[in-house]
């Protein structure tokens, strides 16, 4: 008698998987590793394979001796989290500093949770603040991007745009007085300005971007409702005041805006489960990005706006449930 | 062509392997034994009014109805009945069963067993319900509800649209297809027969638009009458889930824990209005159904006209023999059906297809963590939250369960095929939907 596999249905499964997932997002962040290895040189590849290395490494230890479960570390999770962190990260931040950055993504954001899956906050942003607070000098000195093809130069290191902004609005500058020191919108778009390694070209992050919109790895939901709400917030800001308030337009394209809003808010394990969560998550980073921006201490909103937001994700998720069918 | 109609939440689009689409009805011998379970409907099984060493006629009866919600059964060959004992059906269990010796194929007289059609529609409403009742018709799609029984609406409720469902959305699945290609006439005096009995003006034909051929053939058949309409609808998995189909059919939500007719639809299979045509116009009691044999590793895929009772095994040998690498046997279709544990079980009022499924094909992934990805959400046709459900029953949070409407799941297997880290989510909510029941069904108790 031939033995049959016997079990509930369904009996077929669709094509996707966690590892396709996680590889896609890879695929998605090429175009910004190229285009960071393009401005920032070998010091660039440094710090991903340090990132990679580590991440991997930490990973493999914790499920080994610590979790004792299954090994996953080929589902391309702790891969995904290595990268991002790496393009949060100045390309000429200390080694050592990379690999306490991994440590903290990995074990502490990660696997002190329980593993892939069960993390409240971004990883990769979590070690970002962590390494923030914990070493403001190094994550603030940022080298000026240098086209790789114009030969090899003295690092020249300088502050971002958001940088110069802050500073300058709070020495009181005009923005008129300003724009030659800011990056051109082409600048921005194309990445020739200062800041971390994934933050340079939103050309790059866009296109990785759509990939993932095709892929159906992340939908609009977060991206439209968090630029949108910046989009507006600072466009009244600037549009009754545009001599101390930047441009929309130099908010999208500066700092981790785009980074943030592409590849970190996305983010599946700590974004909120229905579209409608997802707009109103998107609305609250937005917010709150343009509120640290404007009046906050630090020049910068995405990460801090993130996090804060992941932190209501399970409260998101209880308010906002999908519509259900035959119930009004 | 403008925006095909479908229904509004989630849903998915697997492959559709309609490997047999092609290929045109056989008739299979009849088998030298016949296997006919007592529990061929939804709700209580029939009980048996012959007895070991009775001699039977096909279309003879042989069960019946044993309680209101059930049917009677009808012989489907002629012979000896050699006992009423237990024998493994599609449920993997023994259940009671009449087994009859095969001997010729004689029928009971009263059958016209002809393929003459006869179009003209003599019975009134009442004695149609009788005649659907007398022949033991349930639903065909897999349901098995007793039909006569969705043609009664309760005191107060009115059927206003019939909708016939010719989605046959299942992956692989082509007897309905060829039915309608085929039957086509058949179908619609049995659309009209239950239009009668059910008082309504208007019917809808709902047929996915990958079957053209089909919707063509139906489209001209039907150009005579004007309370007839051929839908043809956007291919989307679950869309022959009667509550999908109305939906998608009159833009109408059958309200969560209601039957379709509370918005005054009733909705029935193709194979069913073609089995009332054959009980109403010819005297025939189901007795026998079209069956899909289909995989891709089979040699023959086909559709079998089969008699009730035939084992399966025979339909296999009729397709060209099981293939060395069949790890899986489905009853149906690969998003709903059942796995079956043995080649010994009959075909029944409700089966579809056989599919058989190569060893490659039929084990699980394993399973990896939630990632929260969403998409069992998205694709949830009653917009139910399957990540959610599927936590609260496996740590026996059946409150949380019921209070995120568990009940409504239709159990249509969407959000664990999309799930992209191989999460079981419906036997996790097959089990929470067993739980919440009993703790409704004892509720009411006290």
């Amino acid at each position: 008698m031939d033995k049959f596999t016997v079990s509930g249905s369904p009996h077929i499964h669709g094509d996707e998987s966690t590892k396709k997932i996680m590889y896609g997002v890879v695929i998605a962040m090429i175009p910004t590793m190229l285009f960071s290895i393009y401005f920032f040189g070998v010091d660039a590849i440094r710090v991903f394979l340090i990132a990679i290395i580590a991440s991997l490494f930490f990973e493999w230890v914790i499920q080994k001796y610590l979790i004792r479960g299954p090994l996953t570390i080929n589902d391309g999770s702790a891969l995904v989290t290595a990268i991002l962190l790496a393009l949060n990260l100045p390309s000429n931040l200390p080694s050592w500093m990379i690999i306490i950055g991994a440590l903290v993504a990995i074990g502490m954001a990660k696997m002190s949770f329980g593993g892939l899956g069960k993390n409240v906050f971004n990883p990769a942003l979590v070690a970002r603040v962590f390494l923030l607070v914990s070493f403001p000098v190094q994550m603030t000195s940022w080298p000026k991007p240098t086209p790789i093809t114009d030969g090899l130069s003295d690092v020249i290191t300088g502050a971002t745009p958001l940088g110069i902004l802050k500073e300058s609005l709070d020495a009181g500058k005009t923005i008129s007085e300003l724009t030659p020191e800011l990056p051109t919108y082409t600048q921005g778009l194309m990445g020739e300005m200062g800041g971390s390694m994934g933050e340079v070209s939103a050309l790059a992050l866009i296109l990785g971007g759509i990939y993932m919109l095709w892929r159906k790895i992340i939908s609009w939901h977060i991206p439209v409702s968090m630029l949108l709400t910046v989009a507006i917030f600072s466009g009244i800001f600037w549009g009754v005041d545009p001599e101390h308030y930047a441009d929309p337009i130099f908010h999208m394209l500066t700092g981790g805006m785009l980074l943030g809003a592409i590849f970190m808010a996305t983010d599946m394990v700590t974004s909120p489960m229905t579209k409608g969560g997802q707009l109103v998550f998107g609305f609250g980073v937005g917010l709150l990005t343009i509120l640290i921006r404007m009046w906050g201490a630090y020049p910068e909103g995405v990460s801090f706006a993130i996090l804060l937001m992941n932190s209501t994700v399970p409260l998101i998720n209880k308010g906002f449930k999908p519509r259900r069918f035959g119930k009004n | 062509m403008g925006i095909l109609r479908t229904f509004a939440l989630g849903g998915i689009h697997p492959a559709e392997n309609k490997l047999s689409s092609n290929i045109p009805i056989e008739t299979i011998p009849v088998p030298k034994q016949a296997i006919v379970p007592l529990g061929q409907n939804l709700g209580a099984p029939s009980k048996p009014i012959v007895k070991k060493g009775d001699m039977v006629k096909v279309g003879q009866l042989l069960a019946e109805a044993g309680g209101f919600i059930s049917t009677p059964i009808h012989s489907p060959v002629s012979g000896k009945v050699f006992k009423i004992d237990n024998a493994i059906d599609s449920t993997g269990y023994k259940r009671p069963s009449i087994i009859i010796n095969v001997e010729g194929d004689e029928w009971d007289e009263s059958i016209d067993n002809t393929t003459d059609i006869v179009s003209e529609i003599t019975l009134d409403s009442k004695q149609i319900i009788e005649k659907i009742k007398n022949a033991g018709i349930v639903g065909m799609g897999g349901a098995t509800f007793p039909t006569y029984v969705k043609l009664m609406p309760p005191q107060g409720k009115v059927a206003e649209y019939l909708i016939i469902n010719g989605v046959e959305c299942e992956p692989y699945l082509t007897a309905d297809h060829r039915l309608m290609l085929e039957k086509g006439q058949e179908i619609i005096i049995g659309t009209h027969i239950l239009m009668k009995a059910l008082n309504v003006k208007k019917a809808f034909i709902g047929i996915e638009n990958n079957k053209p051929d089909a919707i063509n053939h139906m489209m001209k058949l039907v150009k005579s009458y004007d309370d007839i309409e051929v839908q043809t609808l956007k291919v989307q998995y679950p869309q022959g889930g009667e509550k999908q189909l109305i939906k998608a059919s009159v833009n109408r939500e059958v309200p969560s824990g209601k039957l379709p007719i509370e918005v005054g639809c009733v909705v029935q299979n193709v194979g069913t209005a073609f089995a009332v045509y054959e009980a109403v116009q010819k005297n025939k009691p189901l007795i026998d159904r079209i069956v899909t044999v289909t995989g891709k590793a089979i040699k023959r895929p086909s559709n079998f006209l089969t008699r009730i009772g035939t084992p399966i095994s025979q339909l296999i040998e009729a397709a060209e023999g099981l293939p060395g690498n069949t790890g899986k046997i489905i009853g149906g279709g690969p998003m709903m059906g059942k796995a079956i544990t043995s080649l010994d079980v009959p075909i029944v009022k409700g089966s579809s297809g056989v599919l058989l499924m190569k060893k490659e094909e039929s084990s699980r992934s394993i399973e990896s963590p939630c990632i929260r990805c969403s998409k069992c959400t998205y694709v949830c046709p009653m917009g139910l939250e399957p990540y959610l459900l599927s936590k609260a029953s496996k740590l026996s949070n059946f409150e949380m369960a019921e209070n995120e409407s568990i009940m409504d799941c239709i159990e249509c297997g969407s959000c664990q095929y999309a799930c992209p880290a191989s999460i079981p989510l419906l036997d996790y909510l097959r089990l929470g939907k067993l739980k919440v029941g009993q703790i409704i069904r004892n509720r009411g108790k006290n």
